[in-house]
């Protein structure tokens, strides 16, 4: 019998603990993915966050370090100044990166460090129970905004993606989401972009991915895909911000 | 090799590439700032990367990050900097990554000042970041002992898989002296097998991490951590007496105050006085053993700090209450003099004369 899908070689065979319905599975899985076809599971060390994708390092495959919050664009630093010949990326929450880590991927993109950024932005934190990020919609509620979130009171949304668009250290920048097969196609194709910007040694690299948070969404996992397909796009719109081709 | 005369932060700089360290992160802070920039054109020298980080925060990561893939690493900052610094040390520590860091003191708290102080003894020996862990804390009182001990923190932290930290003042950094770097060495002899470096064929993953979830396996975690600093305190202090084999008082005193306090008691000796200096050369694990052999004839211990009184709780601890312990102590960047460290020696002789 043809074996037609499997495991990518780059996942161990751990079960993810991840809620029904949540997307850092499937995002996983195409990182593993694009790591298998690209050849890169010897080589490479992955930069796991504080948040739900904490224990990435039972998943993957690869070599991995635990950051502390918000941090792993430093740590990735670290570790691509030391060891230039490995491939190095990161992989974290928008509460992560977005929040508390903002001074870190601010300035690992202003530097063109040769790293790439998977960051998953579910516009809540999950790990700790749904309280408001930076990326939460206005009026969504959550344990920290009961009546909705309030642009008087705490602002307004962050878009990473935007606003990393006006560094010039940036090589490749790119929305996608994975609502649906087809979106799952094209953020395949996004994280095998970015891996090959840093591959060519481009520079700085960031796929940012819309994700599901059925869970502190406090939705079935079917009225949270229409949350990021209805809500979320509106928002963040989806799109290549920035490109090798524009760069050069 | 021949003595050199340099800056004591820019013989840090030299000291840490002629122990094979080059990898340095850190951001601007007086009274260090000599010593990046001197790593600035000197690791490129050697085929290092020197790299101005955006944040104190931001360079201890980096070196977390480098001493993940098994190579040495330092950071350097000063008081304000190695307060940011020390969610990441926590993190070293949890995740037993070994790594040098410098802190040249300056007065606090807060912004503080710019001047020498010695009143981050707490932060560094103590803590300071959060969770049950040690730092080996080496305290060198010269130019030539900064080489010395940046070469001996490097193999104690690659020894012990763990941090281990500089401490100085900025009188001890801005100060040249005349230094002999000795032999080159590196960190190559120390085991690595555990850096994470990308699989390169091996089955197992290397993982990097502090993160144990079940209770059991994190007091596993500690209790094996508690192991290693058991053993450091038993093979790893060190201390220098200075006259101490018949004095009635001994004076504590570390760093560049063990150097005031001996000018002190040689111009006590003159007037008749016994007194000697017993200085820890590791604060952590401060050496109780040593001083409890250096005050055998003494009747009382005079700890001299630039502080309000940080290191003469461990100087109590020690003594386990078997000797009188008094402080003196000149905060905010002020710094004793030998007279003034004569003129207390002379109020706690008139003091306890009756004993002695
Ligand atoms: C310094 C620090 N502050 C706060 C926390 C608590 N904390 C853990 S995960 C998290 C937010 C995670 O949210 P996000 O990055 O969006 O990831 P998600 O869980 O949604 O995937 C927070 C605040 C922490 N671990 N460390
Ligand atoms: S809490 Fe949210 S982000 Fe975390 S695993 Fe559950 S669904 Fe996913």
């Amino acid at each position: 019998m043809a074996v037609v899908f499997e495991r990518p070689k780059s996942l161990k065979e751990t079960k993810f603990h991840y809620c029904p319905g949540c997307h850092h599975g499937i995002i996983h899985r195409l990182v593993a993915e694009v790591i298998d076809e690209l050849k890169l599971q010897e080589k490479t060390i992955a930069i796991l966050p504080v948040g739900c994708a904490v224990l990435g390092y039972e998943y993957f495959d690869v070599d991995c370090i635990e950051a502390a919050h918000g941090r792993a664009p430093a740590v990735a630093t670290g570790v691509k100044r030391c060891r230039p010949e490995t491939f190095v990326f990161t992989y974290q929450g928008d509460g992560d990166l977005a929040s508390i880590g903002t001074a870190e991927i601010i300035h690992a993109a202003a530097r063109g460090e040769n790293i790439s950024v998977i960051y998953v932005n579910n516009a809540i934190y999950g790990m700790t129970g749904g309280q408001m990020a930076p990326t939460t919609l206005l009026g969504q509620k959550t344990t920290t905004s009961p009546q909705g979130r309030k642009a008087e009171l705490t602002g307004y949304p962050l878009r990473v993606c935007e606003m990393l668009a006006t560094l010039q250290g940036v090589t490749y920048l790119e929305r996608t989401s994975v609502h649906d097969p087809k979106h799952v196609r094209k953020t395949k194709k996004a994280i095998k972009e970015a891996f090959q910007v840093q591959l060519a040694g481009k520079g700085f690299a960031l796929v940012e991915v819309l994700s599901a948070c059925p869970t502190n969404w406090r939705m079935s996992p079917e009225r949270a895909l229409d949350f990021v397909k209805n809500q979320m796009i509106n928002y963040y719109p989806l799109g290549v911000f920035k490109s090798l081709e524009e760069v050069e | 090799m021949s003595k050199v005369l340099m800056k004591g932060n820019e013989a840090i700089g030299e000291a840490a590439i002629k122990a094979g360290c080059r990898y340095f992160f850190g951001y601007p802070i007086t009274p260090q700032s000599e010593l990046p920039e001197y790593l600035s054109w000197r690791l490129p020298e050697v085929g290092g990367v020197f790299l101005q980080a955006e944040s104190e925060v931001a360079a201890i990561n980096m070196v977390y990050g480098a001493a993940a893939t098994g190579v040495r690493v330092m950071t350097s900052s000063s008081s304000p900097g190695i307060s940011l610094k020390q969610e990441g040390i926590s993190y070293l520590a949890g995740a037993e990554l070994p790594c040098l860091i410098i802190n040249i003191m300056r007065g606090g708290p807060g912004l503080g000042g710019i001047q020498p102080s010695q009143s981050d003894y707490f932060q560094a020996t103590k803590g300071g970041g959060h969770g049950d862990y040690r730092l080996i804390v080496l305290a060198p009182a010269s130019v030539q002992e900064i080489a010395d001990l940046v070469k001996k923190g490097f193999d104690l932290a690659d020894h012990y898989r763990m941090p281990a930290l500089l401490l100085g003042d900025g009188m001890l950094g801005q100060m040249m002296e005349p230094v002999d770097f000795g032999t080159e060495t590196s960190g190559d002899k120390f085991d690595h097998a555990w850096a994470t470096t990308g699989k390169q064929g091996r089955e197992h993953t290397n993982i990097i991490n502090s993160l144990y979830l079940k209770p059991e396996e994190l007091e596993a975690h500690n209790r094996r951590l508690e192991k290693k600093y058991l053993e450091i305190m038993k093979q790893e202090t060190m201390a220098e007496q200075y006259l101490t084999e018949d004095a009635e008082v001994v004076i504590a005193a570390y760093g560049m105050t063990a150097r005031i306090t001996k000018a002190a008691v040689d111009m006590a000796r003159r007037e008749g006085i016994k007194a000697g200096v017993f200085r820890p050369i590791t604060l952590w694990p401060f050496p109780q053993r040593e001083l409890n052999e250096a005050t055998q004839k003494a009747q009382v211990v005079l700890t001299v700090e630039m502080s309000l009184g940080q290191m003469v709780e461990d100087v109590q601890l020690a003594l386990k209450g078997r000797l009188p312990v008094e402080f003196y102590g000149r905060v905010g960047g002020m710094v004793p003099t030998a007279e003034e460290v004569l003129n207390e020696v002379k109020k706690i002789v008139k003091r306890y004369q009756e004993a002695m």
